[in-house]
């Protein structure tokens, strides 16, 4: 018999290799390559990540992980630096608040959930991005970004799966 | 035993309560970042050392994560060049054909050009030195539009720079360290860009918004666009030289006037950078900030005092014309 549940959960499983699974796959996605004459979209892939660090437990370091992943996001991009990770850190807020009503849903309503919290990133992104360049968005790019982004939603499930019964003070 | 009684639990609120004080503190601090960051710094020499560092880093990664690609699709061309050459240089030639005559013309347009320029001594404009550089990483999110170029201050290249394709204007330089430059695009939600109609010479501003076709806003004078006009850089304010190819314009679904970038026909992936020095390249900002310039005395005149003028021989006053200190403006046209 497994004794894994009691034992604690090493911030390096499930902070650690997420995030460096973003950094490459962000990257990754920001090449200059082309298939068929187009770009490849630009999904953010850090979004399943923070919903799932948000409901497998509240964590003092993924906070700082979720800060990490938007400044890096800033550099990368060329965005005004902390936009991202404003934008990451309310999603990762409203689930974290959420965790309770969250515990036990079935994959269609956490499906739900994360296409809330992609739809709250992106729009506090389209707020912030309006009263910096005092200028709005494109309305259909921001669209096109929230449907590549919640189409990723099984990786946020595949890491909920592993690491939410991994520590049984949180479950 | 079922997991909720058991004693570790009663670790979970203090946990839960840190973890939350960690994120509020967290999230405080990245919203300080973000009003501390200023986009119209781009403007200026003052990019950032963690723009600057991370630029530095991310450009080779991405020039050698790219390479497979690159090469890819240039054996893809390759092979697809072999099998379509004939239909290619039925092509070409049928080009070529076009632009012997288009040729001939210009040649003669060309003369008259030169000679209208001597008769009018208009003084032209001076050849633009251009960097080439490779573009290695490229952000296309509805909040930001950049652009990584490999080529940087080594190769001349400052902030402000005009970045072209082979078939128009890509954007600007907006930060530049030592063997990378990144690149503002016209499309980005913060790029503003002083154009004008090629058919009628009005004056409008580029807007990107993070979609494909940035907005045309401002635009002045009755009917001063149509379907199909040609956008042209304006060079108004010093920023871009003038009549850099820009794109079309067309009419939006939100009925506004867009324009379809010229550098959209064909993947941006090679680029030339103008160091093309605007006006606030050319005066030193840094120098004119430390300049202090004394408070104005409250009812002193804030012009400078009349120099005495001595009184003219009274023989000469009546037939001596006074020599202007600067040549007046004259109706000659000027460069345009």
């Amino acid at each position: 018999m497994s004794n894994s549940g009691a034992q604690p959960l090493s911030p390096w499983r499930w902070l650690g290799v997420p995030l460096v699974q973003v950094v490459v796959a962000t990257f990754v996605f920001a090449l200059p390559l082309r298939f068929w004459g187009f770009s490849l979209p630009e999904p953010l892939f850090a979004l399943p990540v923070v919903f799932a660090w948000a409901v497998i437990r509240p964590s003092m370091l993924a906070p700082v992980g979720v800060m990490i992943i938007g400044v890096y996001l800033d550099l990368l991009w060329g965005s005004p630096l902390g936009l991202w990770a404003v934008c990451l850190l309310l999603p990762y807020g409203l689930v974290l608040g959420g965790r309770a009503m969250l515990a036990g849903q079935g994959r269609l309503i956490m499906w739900a959930w994360f296409c809330a919290a992609t739809a709250l990133a992106l729009g506090a992104g389209y707020l912030f991005t309006m009263l910096d360049a005092q200028n709005a968005p494109d309305p259909i790019s921001v669209g096109w970004q929230f449907l590549a982004t919640i189409v990723l939603y099984p990786f946020a499930d595949l890491l909920i799966d592993l690491f939410e019964d991994a520590d049984v003070r949180f479950r | 035993m079922s997991y909720r009684d058991n004693p570790l639990g009663e670790l979970r609120v203090p946990l839960t309560w840190t973890a939350g004080i960690v994120f509020i503190v967290v999230l405080i601090t990245s919203v300080a970042v973000l009003l501390s960051d200023r986009r119209e710094v781009f403007d200026t020499d003052d990019y950032g050392r963690p723009r600057t560092l991370s630029d530095k880093v991310m450009a080779p990664v991405g020039d050698a994560l790219s390479t497979p690609g690159r090469l890819t699709g240039q054996s893809v061309d390759g092979v697809r060049g072999y099998f379509f050459a004939v239909s290619e240089n039925r092509r070409l030639r049928a080009d070529l054909k076009e632009m012997q005559q288009w040729r001939d013309v210009a040649i003669a347009l060309r003369d008259t050009n030169e000679r209208y320029r001597a008769a009018l001594g208009l003084k032209t404009d001076p050849p633009i030195p251009m960097a080439s550089a490779r573009i290695v990483t490229d952000s296309r999110g509805p909040f930001a539009n950049s652009r990584l170029a490999n080529a940087g201050s080594e190769a001349g290249i400052k902030p402000g720079n005009p970045v072209m394709s082979e078939n128009g204007l890509v954007g600007r330089v907006v930060g530049v360290t030592e063997g990378v430059s990144r690149v503002l695009l016209l499309t980005d939600v913060a790029s503003r860009t002083p154009v004008m109609i090629d058919r009628t010479n009005s004056r409008a501003i580029l807007t990107g918004d993070g979609g494909p076709n940035p907005k045309l806003e401002y635009l002045r004078g009755q009917d001063p666009v149509r379907n199909g006009d040609r956008v042209l850089t304006s060079g108004d304010g010093g920023v871009f030289p003038r009549g850099l190819p820009v794109g079309i314009a067309v009419k939006g679904l939100d009925n506004r006037w867009r324009v379809v970038l010229a550098s959209d026909k064909a993947a941006v992936d090679f680029v030339r950078i103008l160091l093309f020095q605007d006006f606030t390249q050319v005066a030193n900002r840094a120098g004119l900030e430390k300049i202090e310039v004394p408070l104005p005395t409250p009812g002193a005149s804030t012009l400078p005092p009349l120099a005495p003028v001595a009184p003219p021989p009274a023989a000469a006053s009546a037939t001596t014309a006074v020599k202007p200190s600067r040549p007046a403006q004259t109706g000659a046209p000027r460069e345009q």
